[in-house]
């Protein structure tokens, strides 16, 4: 029965679904991977999530315009962001503390308004799936990858963009230095504060995104809580992914294939107990997590609040 | 550094003096409210999920409104509940609440708050608790326990997925492999391959109850692997669904009706009646006992009911087999051959 995991439809569907499930992790990973580097850790990233699925679908349902929807997600992701950086530069607060507020805080509004204003879980007519031309007709790779919907190919769109930003632009100079030594970024006039505020909200921004790709793109339902957790998985996935977008995009696929991959095990009967299989996502991840953390170096000023010296 | 420490142990204390404050009016010796003999019968609920998830919490928020409109309105019994009560630290301080607030009856709906009932219902002697699923009383003379032997509508399910798939694959999706979510899936299983003896069912754990997106990858990986007719339990399966429609997979629903979330694919769902357990609880109440006894829904009772989706059109022998092994589940004369 091993031996059937090697079949062409298994391979396939492994693939497919990995980088379907890779997508919400992606957007969330990338938005925090900014706000780590300028030295902010943002725990709030699944409430921010779950607050854009909610508006994503909300507007969806009631105008029909999923682009709206996004477009929404990402105005509430911004001022969740917003309000978090406010904390975290202004006020100085304890980060990984103020983060989960800000968790408890979307997950329960999102609940809440989940009750009011919709009281019971439908669905919504989400983004279709696009078969890019002549791509998508190529054997087997077509499949995996160019018969997606739009916001999967975003994500993976979004991956060289912020690698690109943040090692070639001065914008991304600024960020990593004021994530590394901002008493240094500040005497050179650049203004931690307003990168700090930049990158928060960035990644509430983007945050917002991945609660849309799963209510309107992949799922097409809202349904309270329904992040389950993934949020905090990818903040997990820009340590794994050492604060380098193509690192996290490694970590998300990995998580995501070997967790298609114990979908796959147990449908075809491999006799392994499902609570083993649906461990081993993340047995592996913390495995290489263990082995790649301690070769490299987290920003220096991470959870550091700022404050200038007079 | 310094002033930070002391501002941290001036928190600590007042949180301390706080909690101290907090606790004391639930002391044993004062939470002993007299049952109300005058006005309406008060249950207060607490559930793991939301009310509307169509699923495990929505089943026992309907039996209640339902008992409600028999009873007679609000004169006769009110209802309150505390939903998402995932974290069972704060369900246990909900339930602890509720009895000190003196309802008539006060139900854990979920079986990871068991512990916690055990140690708050015997400083409530004149409170009676419900919980469930399962069969297990604690021996205390105040608890009641109920569960559904969701096997048997499994079983019919089963029977008819079976009946009607064209590529002999099913796919059910499920949560974590225990309870009544394991039982609904082994009585499908069950019924599945003995209506089809080609039939082949496979069957997916994704180890949670709220992950919709690994569900709706579940319910994908079900359909790469041939199904055309899936089933699963729990609320995540909402995003199950979603995959199902969107393949034209049959799909069979269990707890509370799904049909409303699918209606073109949604061939039948097992619905929870727990009206019928409260009903007979509320009475049980009334003639002065608290609790020490055990309930389960299933067909005959009438606490489990297939309810048909009237939009689907179920070929007609299709539907007369499902009856029949309603009856013969009922009558005693099929066995679902799955036990705990």
């Amino acid at each position: 029965m091993i031996s059937d995991l090697f079949s062409m439809t298994v391979l396939v569907g492994i693939l497919a679904s990995g980088i379907r499930l890779a997508t919400p992790y992606l957007y969330a990973a990338i938005g925090e991977t900014f706000g780590q580097r300028s030295g902010v850790l943002n725990l709030g990233v699944e409430g921010q999530m779950l607050l854009g699925a909610f508006t994503a679908f909300y507007v969806a349902i009631q105008t029909g315009n999923l682009w709206l929807g996004v477009l929404s997600a990402m105005i509430v992701g911004a001022v969740m962001g917003l309000a978090m950086a406010f904390v975290t530069v202004n006020l100085q607060a304890v980060q990984g503390i103020s983060g989960i507020g800000f968790y408890l805080f979307g997950l329960g509004l999102s609940d809440l308004l989940f009750q009011r204003v919709l009281g019971t879980v439908e669905t919504v007519k989400g983004f279709p799936k696009i078969n890019l031309p002549v791509l998508s007709d190529l054997p087997i790779v077509g499949e995996i990858f160019f018969q997606q919907n739009i916001l999967v190919y975003i994500a993976f769109a979004l991956v060289p963009l912020a690698w690109f930003v943040l090692k070639k632009t001065t914008l991304g100079l600024k960020i990593r230095a004021v994530g590394e030594n901002p008493e240094a970024a500040d005497s050179l006039g650049v203004s931690v504060a307003r990168i700090r505020y930049l990158t928060i909200i960035l990644g509430g921004t983007l945050s917002g995104i991945a609660g849309a790709s799963l209510s309107i793109a992949l799922l097409n339902v809202f349904q309270q809580n329904m992040t389950s957790g993934l949020g905090f998985i990818a903040v997990a996935l820009v340590y794994f992914g050492a604060w380098r977008p193509f690192g996290v995009l490694g970590g998300a696929l990995l998580f995501s294939l070997v967790n298609s991959l114990q979908l796959w095990v147990q449908v075809l009967g491999i006799p392994i107990p499902s609570d083993i299989a649906v461990m081993m996502p993340y047995i592996l991840t913390i495995l290489v997590l263990v082995i790649s953390v301690s070769r490299v170096r987290a920003p220096s000023a991470l959870t550091k609040p700022f404050k200038r010296e007079e | 550094m310094k002033k930070l420490r002391w501002i941290l142990i001036a928190l600590l204390v007042v949180g301390l003096l706080l909690s101290a404050c907090q606790a004391q009016p639930a002391g044993p010796e004062e939470e002993e409210p007299a049952p109300a003999e005058e006005g309406p019968f008060q249950v207060a609920v607490v559930m793991p999920s939301s009310i509307n998830d169509l699923a495990f919490s929505q089943s026992m928020y309907d039996a209640l409104v339902m008992i409600q409109e028999e009873m007679g309105g609000e004169e006769a019994m009110t209802f309150d509940y505390s939903d998402g009560m995932f974290v069972v630290d704060d369900a246990a301080a909900a339930i602890r609440d509720y009895a000190a607030e003196g309802y008539d009856l006060v139900i854990a709906h979920g079986s990871q708050y068991g512990s916690s009932l055990q140690e708050i219902a015997p400083d409530f002697p004149e409170t009676s608790f419900a919980w469930g699923t399962t069969v297990d009383t604690f021996g205390i003379d105040n608890i009641f326990a109920y569960e559904a032997a969701s096997d048997e509508g499994g079983y019919v399910n089963g029977v008819m997925a079976a009946s009607l798939t064209e590529s002999d694959v099913l796919g059910v999706v499920g949560p974590i492999e225990t309870g009544d979510a394991k039982l609904y899936v082994d009585g499908f299983v069950a019924g599945a391959e003995a209506t089809n003896p080609d039939v082949q069912v496979n069957v997916n754990y994704i180890g949670s109850f709220s992950d919709v997106a690994l569900a709706s990858e579940a319910a994908n990986t079900h359909v790469a692997a041939g199904a055309d007719v899936m089933a699963g339990t729990a609320q995540m399966v909402v995003g199950a669904i979603g995959v199902a429609e969107e393949n034209d997979v049959l799909w069979f629903g269990t707890q509370a009706s799904q049909t409303s979330l699918a209606p073109d694919i949604v061939v039948a769902n097992q619905i929870y009646r727990w009206d019928v357990v409260l009903n007979e609880i509320i009475d049980l109440i009334g003639e002065g006992t608290l609790g020490g006894q055990s309930f389960t829904i299933n067909l005959a009772n009438g606490g489990e009911v297939i309810e048909y989706n009237p939009d689907f059109d179920l070929p007609e022998d299709v539907k007369d087999l499902a009856d029949e092994t309603i009856q013969g589940i009922i009558d005693g004369t099929i066995s679902t051959g799955v036990s705990e």
